[in-house]
């Protein structure tokens, strides 16, 4: 038996039944990614490639087979793994959703993340990565607010760029070397920078990245999870095929990890902070690419696949309590643990994850790039790393709980999340879990060689040392009044400049020129009106337009004479 | 922290006792003494120079909070806006949930006490 089918072709044949059949059948979806995701963990070394001849040019939808490398197979197959894995909770997790769109969407969403793993050239890349963008504005569209609208349309506007650089980069690239095979790239054309840049906006690199932190917070509650997981992991996906070991990576990727924690201190809106945690998260895996070296692609890859993992459990948690209260504002939550404890245990085992406590399975996965890090020589990013882990655990580990489930009784009393919900949240948890307790499941799936012992005395000690002062800390700040509140407010970033200063550019620049105009029209009629007026009454006769005529005639003859001689 | 609900006959919460979160922070502070002391006792690779210095991680990972937070809130100077700064948000509208009225007691002796 081989598996013979583009690996994307049953999300968008399930997206269409979904969209046709009554609502009811939702629940057959969930088998999508399940069946799929099984068949092709099954024929993994049997699976066919597949090319569309298009003209003269060939798309490689599938590319797999004897032609990629041993490393490149497996890379895709993991991602592909994950994807279909995070799909099939996403689903399970939308099922009492009744939306179409959200669900269309979503598979969509998962249908275009997984084309895009397996694309074997840049042009299949770039429509699966149109498409993604595409597809998942629907996400953030479907919350059906103002707000909602509005950062959906900036995100479909960014992202859209994203693609359209990478297009001109594919051109530029195909011009210089004649292939367009997906392939290490590395820095110095000015296609490897298109790419880069392209590549980055979708990684949400440092001032490229608020569209993330601007729409992630803006989707449904379902919306939030499918997002948290596709469109940033296929950018990490394609960073460590195209670019691994390119040094600026690991510089760009230590301030990816520090500076979003920050701002998640001070945030008010729950799902907020995960965005900013998402984008610290991306900060190590993109530490990793840079790097380069089969430890730190390891650790990158087990990373990314814990955080879609992880990250996709607290904005399930997040958005359970969406669904019930309406809002995730810190400032209006608290003591929820006692209606909903179910999602209070589920999103404590997310923390701990993502805080890469022991036995869970950030654990296992981030301490790979640490110790890379030190491998490669950089002492003081490994110290911004560090200073990274003790913040996540800070913002994602302790605040979103404590300020959700905990804190101050807010007094509100809402059910706990739906049954299919708690599901979906359970199997994460285990997921969580499983890596952590028993990390050889996932590190047999890593494409390079890996001989990483994550349990040993001293990281454990010094992990939990960290993690227990970090959390120290925490309760004296607390205890001294010096936490800052959870207030209700916006928090100026990058998007400021788009949102309000380029508007504000463009309004005044619009003025300008309208001050102009009047001014210049202004001028205009009152040199008209200078001129002596003519005309007698309204019937000027044949012999003044004779006149007239005539001295047009003489003053064109004078101009052709006088350019005779310039 | 003293509760006062409408409904009377509702159980009293685990963390609603000052005695229970009291102890809980006994021996959260024990764990932490306990891991420091092990420093002393386990011997640890040292990867670093600083890695030398004794409860390194201990002590970074506590003053890296106090000053990422510390920082963090020196920053809502610079950056915080009022929250209808970019749009007005009225479409936001809370569900129906139900409601207990809380009296929080002043002298609390959980870890929340800015609330």
């Amino acid at each position: 038996m081989s598996y013979a089918i583009p690996a994307f072709l049953p999300f968008f044949l399930a997206a269409l039944f979904a969209a046709i059949a009554p609502v009811r059948f939702r629940y057959l979806l969930v088998l999508v990614p399940l069946v799929n995701g099984i068949l092709i963990y099954l024929n993994a070394d049997q699976l066919t490639p597949i090319s569309i001849q298009l003209h003269t040019f060939t798309l490689q939808i599938m590319d797999v087979g004897a032609q990629v490398t041993e490393q490149d197979a497996k890379l895709t197959l993991l991602f592909a793994y994950l994807f279909h894995l995070a799909c099939f909770i996403c689903l399970i997790y939308a099922l009492h959703v009744k939306d179409k769109v959200q669900i269309v969407a979503g598979l969509l969403y998962a249908g275009s993340a997984v084309g895009a793993v397996f694309a074997g050239d840049f042009i299949t890349l770039f429509i699966f990565w149109e498409l993604l963008a595409v597809t998942s504005a629907f996400l953030v569209f479907a919350r059906r607010t103002k707000a909602s609208k509005a950062a959906g349309i900036r995100y479909l506007i960014i992202q859209v760029l994203s693609g359209v650089l990478l297009l001109i980069g594919a051109i530029s690239y195909f011009q210089q070397t004649g292939s367009l095979e997906i392939g290490y790239i590395g820095l110095g054309s000015l296609a490897s920078w298109l790419f880069l840049i392209a590549f980055g906006i979708k990684a949400a690199f440092p001032f490229m990245h608020s569209w993330l932190t601007d729409a992630y917070p803006e989707a449904t509650p379902a919306g939030a999870v499918f997002l948290s997981a596709f469109t940033t992991k296929v950018a990490i996906y394609m960073l460590a095929r195209t670019f691994p070991g390119e040094d600026l990576l690991v510089y760009i990727g230590a301030a990816m990890t520090c500076f979003p924690i920050f701002y998640a201190v001070i945030e008010n809106d729950l799902r907020k902070v995960l965005a900013y945690s998402l984008i610290n998260q991306l900060g190590f895996m993109v530490c990793g690419i840079g790097i380069g070296t089969a430890l730190a692609l390891n650790g990158t890859v087990a990373h990314a696949f814990n955080d879609v993992i992880f990250k996709g459990l607290l904005f399930m948690t997040m958005g359970a309590v969406l669904h019930r209260v309406g809002h995730v504002n810190g400032s209006n939550l608290g003591g929820l643990y006692k209606t909903m404890p179910k999602t209070t245990f589920f999103c404590i085992i997310g923390a701990a994850s993502i805080s890469a406590f022991p036995l869970f399975s950030g654990f296992v996965s981030k301490s790979m790039v640490m110790a890379a890090m030190i491998e490669a020589g950089h002492e003081y990013l490994w110290l911004m790393l560090l200073f990274a882990s003790a913040g996540v655990f800070h913002h994602a580990g302790i605040k979103i709980p404590f300020f959700a489930f905990f804190a101050h009784d807010s007094g509100l009393r809402p059910k706990e999340a739906p049954t299919n919900m708690l599901v979906a949240m359970g199997i994460a948890a285990f997921m969580c879990i499983l890596v952590g307790t028993y990390p050889e499941f996932l590190y047999q799936m890593l494409p390079w060689e890996n001989s990483y012992v994550p349990y040993d005395l001293t990281h454990t000690l010094t992990q939990l040392q960290l993690l227990f002062f970090s959390a120290l800390a925490f309760v004296w700040l607390n205890k001294k009044g010096l936490y800052p509140p959870e207030l209700k407010s916006v928090n100026l970033d990058f998007e400021w400049i788009y949102r309000k200063a380029l508007p504000a550019a463009g309004v005044g620049l619009a003025r300008f020129a309208d001050n102009l105009k009047t001014h210049f029209v202004g001028f205009a009629v009152s040199a008209v009106n200078a001129l002596p007026v003519k005309k007698r009454g309204n019937d000027a006769n044949a012999a003044t337009l004779t006149l007239r005529m005539a001295l047009g005639f003489v003053f064109l003859a004078v101009l052709a004479f006088v350019t005779q001689f310039i | 922290m003293k509760i006062e609900t409408n409904n009377t006959g509702q159980k009293v919460h685990f963390f609603d006792n000052p005695r229970n979160v009291t102890w809980m922070i006994r021996i959260f502070y024990a764990i932490c003494i306990l891991l420091v002391a092990a420093d002393f006792v386990v011997h640890r690779h040292i990867y670093l120079s600083y890695d030398e210095i004794p409860a390194f991680y201990a002590i970074y990972g506590f003053v890296a909070c106090v000053v990422l937070v510390i920082i963090a809130t020196g920053m809502r100077k610079f950056v915080m806006r009022d929250e209808h700064f970019y749009d007005k948000r009225e479409d936001e509208v809370e569900q129906i949930v139900p409601r207990v009225d809380v009296e929080h007691a002043l002298n609390s002796t959980d870890e929340e006490s800015h609330s």
